[in-house]
C-alpha cells in the first residue's frame, strides 16, 4: 500500500490520507485484510472475518469521495468489533458454542451501525471469553486469545480479541464490551487505548448483556483521537436500550487539545495504592509526574464495592442463561461453567444488600467529586500473566489470576463512572492506567489522555 | 462478624438450593460450583456486614 503506512498511523491518519487522495479507501481494506490473514492467526483475535462485505463497504466510500460526497468523519477506518455486537449476516457467538446454533443477526448492533454510518468499515468479529465472563480472553471454544507482546502470555478479557487486534497492528479502532473492566485490562495489557463511558453513555442495543446493572460499550484504539472520534458517532439517546441515557450527545474530538488547565486530578490512595505489583504503581506515578499531580484521595469502602460487584454480575449473569445452564451445562467453556451455576444460587437478599451498597457508595464518590475532577489509578495490578496461569503473586501474596485481573477497574464500573485507560511501557510488557472520570464527563478524561500522549508519556504499543 | 460456612454447609446448600430452582448440577461439576458458591458468599459476606441506613434503595435506572 503505497501513501500511507497502515501501522503506523493512527486510525484518523489513514482517514486523512483517504479523504486527501493519498491512498484508497480499498487500499487500506486490503492492508487490514492482508495483516489480519498474517498477524491474526498468530494471537488469534478474530472469529469471522467479512473480507468481502469490507472490500465492498471501502468501495462505497471511494465511490462517494470520487463523487464529492462526504463518506463520514471515519471514511474508511478499518474496524472490528467483539463478538458479542450483532452483525447482519452473522451469528452472534459471544465466545460460546451454545450460541452457534443460532440463525444470523437480522441487523447491526446500534454500536455497529453507528461507525459505520461514520464511514468506517468493519473487518469482522473478535475472540473474547465465553459470555464475557472472564478477565483473560481464555475460550476453551475457539481458543486462546494470545498477547500480541508475548504470544504465550493472555491478551486480557473479557474483550481480548479487541486488546488484541489494536496491539498487533490488524486494525486501529475496535468495539469492545466493559461490564468490571473488560475493556481497559485488555487494553492495558496489549497496549492500547480503551474507553469506557459512563454507564448507559451508548447504545447496547444489540449487544448480548453479561450483567445488565453494569455492561457498557467501550472503544479500543490506537490513539486517543481514535477513541474519541468513535465515543463522538456513537454516544446519545437510544430508545432502543433500556438504560441508555436520554443526555444530548456532547462532542469530545473538538475539545481534546484544550490541556487540563482548570481540572483537579488526584490519584486515588487506599484500595487502589496495594495489591498489586510494584511497576502497576510506578506507571501511575509517571502519569502522576507529568501531570504535576502530588494530591491523593481515597475512596471509601473500594474493596467493597468491588465484592458487590462481584455478587451482583453472579447473580445476574447466571439469570440470563439459567435455561442453558438448566439443560445443556455440558455445552458451556469449563472456565465459564462453574462460576456461572454457582451464581444462580446467589440469595436474593444478598443481590439487593449489594445493590443497596451501590447506591450508598455512589453517593460518597459523588461528594469526592465536588473537591477534584479526574482520578487516576492503575488498570491490572501486574503487566499481562501466562496463558493458563491459574495463580499469580501480587504483592508478596499468591492470588487467583482470573478474579484479580479487576481488582482496580470493578470499584469503577460499579458506579458506571468513564475511564480512559491509558497504555504506558514502564518493562517488557504494556501496562495501563486509568484516568477516571465524575458521570458524564469523558471531556476530561479524553483531554488528560490527550495531552499525556502528547508529551509521550503515554502512546499505543503496536506489535511490530 | 458472622461465621463463615464451612466446606460442608455450602456442599449442603448449593444441593438443596439448586434442587429447589431445579437447576441438576454433575457429579463432576459439583467441586467447583461449590468453591464459587464459597467466593460469591465470601464476597457478599464483606457486603452484608456493611450498616446501611432504611433509607437507602437500589438504584434501578429502568423507567417504563
Amino acid at each position: 500500500m503505497s501513501g500511507v503506512d497502515y501501522v503506523g498511523s493512527d486510525g484518523l491518519g489513514l482517514v486523512s490520507a483517504i479523504r486527501s487522495g493519498g491512498v484508497s479507501a480499498r487500499a487500506v481494506a486490503d492492508a487490514a485484510l492482508a495483516r489480519i490473514a498474517t498477524r491474526g492467526v498468530a494471537v488469534n483475535a478474530f472469529t469471522t472475518v467479512l473480507a468481502d462485505q469490507a472490500r465492498a463497504d471501502a468501495a462505497r466510500v471511494d465511490e462517494a469521495l470520487a463523487a464529492g460526497r462526504d463518506p463520514g468523519p471515519l471514511a474508511g477506518m478499518p474496524f472490528a468489533a467483539k463478538d458479542l455486537f450483532d452483525i447482519a449476516g452473522v451469528t452472534t457467538l459471544a465466545g460460546s458454542k451454545i450460541n452457534a446454533e443460532r440463525p444470523p443477526a437480522a441487523r447491526d448492533a446500534a454500536a455497529v451501525a453507528a461507525l459505520r454510518r461514520a464511514g468506517a468499515v468493519l473487518m469482522g468479529a473478535l475472540n473474547m471469553d465465553e459470555y464475557a465472563y472472564g478477565f483473560t480472553g481464555e475460550n476453551s471454544h475457539y481458543g486462546p486469545i494470545r498477547n500480541p507482546h508475548d504470544p504465550a502470555r493472555v491478551a486480557g478479557g473479557s474483550s481480548g480479541g479487541s486488546g488484541a487486534a489494536v496491539g498487533a497492528g490488524l486494525v486501529p479502532l475496535t468495539l469492545g464490551s466493559d461490564t468490571n473492566g473488560s475493556v481497559r485490562v485488555p487494553a492495558a495489557l496489549c497496549g492500547a487505548f480503551g474507553l469506557k463511558p459512563t454507564y448507559g453513555r451508548v447504545s447496547r442495543a444489540g449487544s448480548a448483556l453479561f450483567a445488565g446493572s453494569f455492561d457498557h460499550v467501550g472503544a479500543l484504539g490506537r490513539s486517543v483521537r481514535d477513541v474519541a472520534a468513535a465515543f463522538d458517532v456513537m454516544h446519545g439517546p437510544d430508545p432502543d436500550d433500556p438504560v441508555c441515557s436520554p443526555r444530548p450527545a456532547e462532542s469530545c474530538l473538538p475539545v481534546l487539545g484544550q490541556g487540563i488547565g482548570g481540572l483537579r486530578v488526584a490519584v486515588l490512595d487506599g484500595h487502589f495504592a496495594r495489591g498489586g505489583e510494584p511497576e502497576v504503581f510506578g506507571a501511575v506515578a509517571a502519569v502522576a509526574a507529568a501531570l504535576g499531580v502530588t494530591r491523593r484521595v481515597t475512596i471509601p469502602e473500594a474493596h467493597r464495592a468491588r465484592a458487590a460487584a462481584m455478587v451482583i454480575t453472579a447473580s445476574e449473569g447466571a439469570s440470563i442463561h439459567l435455561a442453558d445452564l438448566r439443560t445443556r451445562p455440558q455445552d458451556f467453556d469449563p472456565l465459564t461453567r462453574d462460576r456461572f451455576l454457582a451464581g444462580a444460587l446467589v440469595p436474593g437478599v444478598f443481590y439487593q444488600q449489594a445493590q443497596r451498597f451501590r447506591a450508598w457508595y455512589r453517593a460518597r464518590v459523588a461528594e469526592i467529586f465536588r473537591e477534584v475532577d479526574v482520578l487516576l489509578a492503575p488498570t491490572t495490578p501486574c503487566p499481562a500473566p501466562r496463558i493458563g496461569q491459574e495463580r499469580i503473586v501480587l504483592d508478596g501474596v499468591e492470588v487467583l489470576t482470573r478474579p484479580n485481573l479487576g481488582v482496580y477497574t470493578q470499584p469503577i464500573s460499579f458506579i458506571g463512572l468513564p475511564v480512559l485507560s491509558v497504555p504506558i511501557r514502564t518493562g517488557a510488557l504494556p501496562l495501563g492506567v486509568q484516568i477516571i472520570g465524575a458521570p458524564f464527563r469523558e471531556t476530561h478524561v479524553l483531554r488528560v489522555g490527550a495531552l499525556l500522549e502528547s508529551k509521550g508519556v503515554v502512546a499505543a504499543a503496536v506489535a511490530a | 462478624m458472622r461465621r463463615m460456612p464451612t466446606p460442608e454447609d455450602l456442599g449442603a446448600y448449593v444441593d438443596e438450593a439448586a434442587k429447589l430452582i431445579d437447576l441438576p448440577i454433575a457429579a463432576e461439576h459439583r467441586p467447583g460450583v461449590i468453591q464459587f458458591v464459597g467466593v460469591i458468599m465470601g464476597a457478599a459476606a464483606a457486603v452484608m456486614e456493611f450498616p446501611l441506613p432504611d433509607d437507602v434503595e437500589g438504584a434501578p435506572v429502568f423507567e417504563p
